[in-house]
């Protein structure tokens, strides 16, 4: 398309508008869901580091210990499936606002984070197992890797418990407005991004890291 | 960052968000659960060799990534004018040249490597026991 | 090596901080530091005496207007290139003494930091903020819009990017800064070679102005998408819209890698993982691999918001439309997504190989394809146009034929056996500084000297400008030609002293340069100063339009009110002012209504200081402070997200009061 074919019609006659007099103001936070996103997509790629260096380095055990040594599967499954069941409450809340009840939000978002702090307390008991076992991120570079890209997830998770928290208190305060909503909305799409991050440890670390 | 507590009611509107449905996050659930349980079934229990169930529960993986986006984030072309797709592809593209490439020329970089003579603790070691 | 000072003990109160930190054993920095004591006294002293402070706060410091925030950047890169510029005279001061057994005048710890300084201020804390500053200020412009998407998150996002600033400035006077080079390659930036703070103010300097850069990146992007005008479409965007759309999105996808990369080496530095380390499985080579996948995007998120601006300048002062605008957009999507595929050429010489060298060689190779295509669509931009040789389209001009030779050099050096030759050679240095002074610098006085009337609504002089582009020009060519004769010569960057006497003269004449570059620089804030002083004389008489521009930004007045546009204008054609002028559009001039618009808050201010204090406390181990300031910084987040009410109505009667002030502007100038 070349520009110069747009010939623009110059008779000053027929009525072309320039500016728009009745304009309605853009919605509020109409444009916070897709930034949010967009921050999501920044955060992947910290991830993709962390998977990067887990890649490369995760095969320098250093004569010390290898994954087939360290990872409790069943642990695992355990916290997994913590996970999952924290996705569908907060699946459940989504719901529950969508019918403008404030109350039923409140309440599986309280159960999300319930699951939220028990995936927490299983990784911090396995750190802490590893750790007593002297697997500790120091020992390899392949422990390095793992501990980090595994407790960034859990900081993530950390964080997004302290925004649920705020965010119940926020709709004590102001219930089911608009902003709180889209706040709603926003912390759906961080909890399930972080479902979708641990698809990516729990295959990518744990299962195939056990195989290798 | 604005907020107005008060858009709806100043007849702004509201603005656009995904409509989610008990259906989706059932069938996400369900899917969810069933495409990770085989993987750990298939690890834990070892019925096939090691280099079949490896490239299984990768591609488990992928495919439960997918559910995860459509049925949990209800990712579709249509949503935000298309934008949050396109920029979704555009990161998978750079994270996969990003992984790729690293393995790619770390690779390269390890073989090219002159063999160190305190071997249990240079980049090989892994290999050892 | 040695290590010139031993790790200091740490104590509980002030970390690893004590007296012995502040570099009382440097004359030099004695007597900057005076001077900086002396001069930010006078100034505080003058802001107190005029009453300023109230002013600065409510109409600066707390804004969220981008325009002011895009002046605040500008601002901050000016400030710090006089810091950067100064660093790049001491080098090549040393540089041309240092011969036949002379130590020239600088330690070889003190030499280490001034290059490691000069590169890492001159990219993040120079060329960022300027051109962040830019496309704050005129893409919304250029889209019709009132402000960007999130006009908090702007003012944070400067904010964040100053502290990173001040904190890397404090390192001037308490401690040191890092001396490992701009990149801090382990295992050189590791703990067990550079055991003192250097590294940890490298580090967290870049992280807090990296949070604030890929903040507002995510912001532009969002403004970009979402905020056009009625009628504009993406293949109906100003130029310098799409660039600045790309460079965003190359902000976006490669600072979280920039962000990630340095968490690793804190971590091997602070919990001593061993990610980078020599031992125990760690490959330092990672962190070069890592490192330069965000670093090419770096080179083009600096360059394509410049290559806008020259599009615009070359289609205004040649008084045509830009030549292949599509095969322009087309351009910059292919650079966006090519400078993923390059990196490996910053290290062919590691050792990977064959196969890969020749991969990397040959992506590197093409990526200067598109660049070409636009070099020809600006030269046949330019081809039978009535061109206006004014300082805009000088600087432009200046650029093409500067630009050419740094793209040539750097394809020389895209080829492996070339680079094996010239790799880390001052050939390397040169090419560079080729283009990105030849680029960004001179893109960002072409961007100064056109949208100076934008923001201040009257033109910069003529006289020191044209003074100001020709001591740069020459000086520059004078400074970096030596440097690429060295380079295929043989000599290596980061040079303290040399034994050759031969080579001495070619460094002279460097020098010499730089100091012709010194005189552009002065020339230049003479043109500011004498400018904002005869203001009146050189005030815009056209109502918002002195160059005859093409694109929506000269739609409104200079400087546009706060809410930019009385009335959203609708979009026809490419373009746009150029089809309204040349349609005859009639300007409303009345049925003004309210405009909502968003209001200041201190909030972005308070946290990115909450951020700095633990920043310091970080690099000093102050572990208490770290401890304060991280929960201060959490809670003052959450307490900022208690705020529902961030916006007010700009009233009709406002509005209409401002714009009948332009209408009567408008007739007393026709």
């Amino acid at each position: 398309m070349s520009a110069k074919t747009i010939t623009a019609p110059t008779s000053a006659d027929e009525p072309v508008q320039f500016y728009d007099l009745d304009e309605h103001a853009h919605p509020e936070g109409h444009s916070t869901m897709l930034g949010f996103w967009i921050y999501l997509m920044s955060d992947c790629l910290i991830f993709a580091i962390l998977f990067a260096c887990y890649a490369v380095l995760g095969g320098s055990y250093a004569a010390g210990p290898a994954p087939k040594d360290l990872f409790d599967l069943k642990l695992i499954a355990l916290n997994t499936a913590m996970l999952l069941f924290s996705s569908i409450t907060y699946g459940f809340a989504v719901l529950q606002m969508q019918q403008g009840k404030v109350r039923g939000v409140q309440i599986w978002l309280a159960i999300t984070g319930l699951f939220g702090l028990a995936f927490l307390g299983i990784e911090l008991y396995e750190f802490h197992h590893l750790i007593e076992m002297g697997a500790t991120p120091q020992r390899s570079a392949f422990l390095s890797a793992f501990f980090t890209l595994v407790g960034t997830h859990g900081l993530h998770v950390t964080f997004g418990i302290i925004w649920l928290v705020t965010l119940m208190v926020q709709l004590s305060k102001h219930g089911l407005i608009a902003a709180n909503k889209r706040r709603v909305m926003c912390l759906s799409m961080f909890w399930h991004f972080l479902d979708v991050v641990w698809i990516g440890v729990f295959t990518f670390v744990y299962l195939m890291g056990v195989l290798r | 960052m604005s907020v107005d507590p008060h858009a709806a009611a100043h007849g702004h509107g509201e603005i656009e968000m995904p409509h989610a449905s008990m259906r989706d996050y059932v069938i996400g659930f369900v899917l969810s659960v069933v495409l990770t349980a085989i993987p750990f079934w298939l690890v834990m229990t070892m019925p096939l060799s090691a280099g079949a169930t490896g490239a299984i529960i990768m591609g488990f993986a992928v495919v439960q990534i997918v559910v995860h986006m459509v049925y949990f984030l209800h990712m579709t072309p249509k949503a935000e004018g298309g934008w949050s797709l396109t920029s979704l592809i555009f990161t998978v593209i750079v994270v996969v040249i990003m992984l790729a490439g690293s393995l790619w020329v770390m690779h390269h970089l390890n073989t090219n490597m002159m063999p160190m003579p305190h071997e249990p603790t240079s980049q090989t070691a892994g290999q050892v026991p | 090596m040695t290590i010139p000072h031993p790790a200091p003990e740490t104590g509980p109160f002030l970390g690893k901080l004590s007296l012995d930190a502040l570099p009382l054993h440097e004359p030099i920095l004695v007597v900057t530091f005076i001077g900086v004591v002396l001069g930010g006294i006078a100034v505080l002293g003058l802001i107190t005496k005029f009453r300023l402070w109230g002013y600065l706060w409510t109409e600066w410091f707390t804004t969220v207007d981008h325009k002011r925030i895009g002046i605040m950047y500008m601002i901050l890169g000016l400030i710090m290139f006089l810091r950067g510029f100064a660093d790049a005279i001491m080098m090549r001061l040393q540089q041309a003494m240092a011969f036949g057994g002379s130590e020239g005048y600088l330690t070889p710890h003190h030499y280490d930091q001034v290059f490691t300084a000069h590169g890492v201020i001159m990219i993040f804390f120079v060329a960022m903020p300027f051109i962040t500053g830019l496309m704050n200020y005129i893409v919304p412009l250029q889209i019709g819009a009132r402000d960007v998407s999130f006009p908090f998150l702007n003012n944070f996002s400067f904010w964040m990017t100053t502290s990173g600033a001040v904190l890397t400035m404090i390192s001037l006077f308490v401690g040191e800064y890092a001396q490992t080079g701009w990149l801090a390659y382990p295992p050189l930036s590791g703990i067990a070679y550079s055991p003192n703070v250097g590294v940890d103010y490298y580090i967290w300097g870049l992280q807090i102005a990296g949070v604030g850069t890929t903040l507002s990146g995510i912001n532009l992007i969002v403004t970009i998408l979402k905020l056009r005008a009625p009628g504009m479409g993406l293949m109906k965007m100003p130029v310098f819209t799409w660039t600045s759309l790309c460079s965003n999105i190359l902000i976006v996808a490669s600072f979280p890698i920039l962000t990630a990369t340095l968490v690793l080496l804190s971590l091997d530095r602070y919990v001593g993982t061993n990610f980078f380390t020599n031992d125990l499985g760690g490959s330092p080579m990672m962190y070069v691999n890592l490192i330069w996948i965000w670093g090419h995007p770096e080179v083009y998120i600096l360059i394509l918001p410049l290559f806008g601006v020259f599009s615009e300048v070359t289609s205004t002062f040649s008084g045509k439309r830009l030549f292949g605008y599509t095969s322009m957009v087309y351009a910059t999507i292919c650079i966006t997504i090519l400078s993923y595929l390059v990196w490996l050429h910053h290290f062919f010489t590691m050792g990977s190989g064959a196969s890969v060298n020749s991969f990397f060689g040959i992506t590197t190779m093409v990526i200067s394809i598109p660049t070409g295509a636009k070099l020809f669509n600006w030269l046949f931009t330019m081809y039978r146009g009535r061109i206006r040789y004014e300082l805009p389209m000088m600087w432009t001009i200046a650029f093409m034929l500067t630009f050419v030779i740094g793209g040539m050099t750097g394809v020389l050096l895209a080829v492996p056996p070339a680079d094996f030759v010239l790799h880390n050679s001052l050939f390397l240095i040169a090419h560079f500084h080729n283009v990105i002074i030849g680029g960004v610098l001179f893109g960002l006085f072409a961007a100064i000297n056109y949208w100076w009337p934008k923001a201040f609504g009257y033109k910069l002089d003529v006289f020191w400008g044209k003074i100001s582009f020709w001591c740069w020009v020459v000086g520059f060519w004078v400074a970096f030609t030596p440097l690429y004769i060295l380079g295929l010569m043989g000599v290596t960057r980061r040079m303290r002293v040399f034994d050759d006497p031969s080579l001495q003269i070619w460094f002279v004449i460097a020098g010499i340069g730089a100091l012709i570059v010194a005189a552009g620089i002065g020339a230049m804030l003479v043109q500011f100063a004498v400018s904002i002083w005869r203001r009146k004389e050189l005030r815009d008489e056209t109502g918002g339009d002195p160059w005859g521009g093409r694109t929506l930004e000269w739609a409104t007045s200079s400087p546009p009110p706060d809410y930019n546009f009385a009335f959203t204008p609708v979009i026809h054609d490419l373009d746009a002012w150029y089809d309204m002028k040349k349609r005859g559009h009639q300007r409303p001039v009345s049925g003004y209504r309210d405009i909502h618009m968003p209001s200041n808050t201190g909030a972005g201010m308070i946290l990115s200081g909450f951020c700095l204090v633990m920043g310091f406390a970080l690099v000093w181990h102050i572990w208490w402070l770290v401890a304060v300031s991280f929960v201060a910084t959490i809670a003052g987040a959450i307490i900022h997200t208690f705020n529902y009410k961030r916006d007010f109505h700009i009233s009709a009667a406002t509005v209409t009061a401002v714009e009948d002030a332009r209408t009567r502007q408008l007739a007393a100038g026709a």
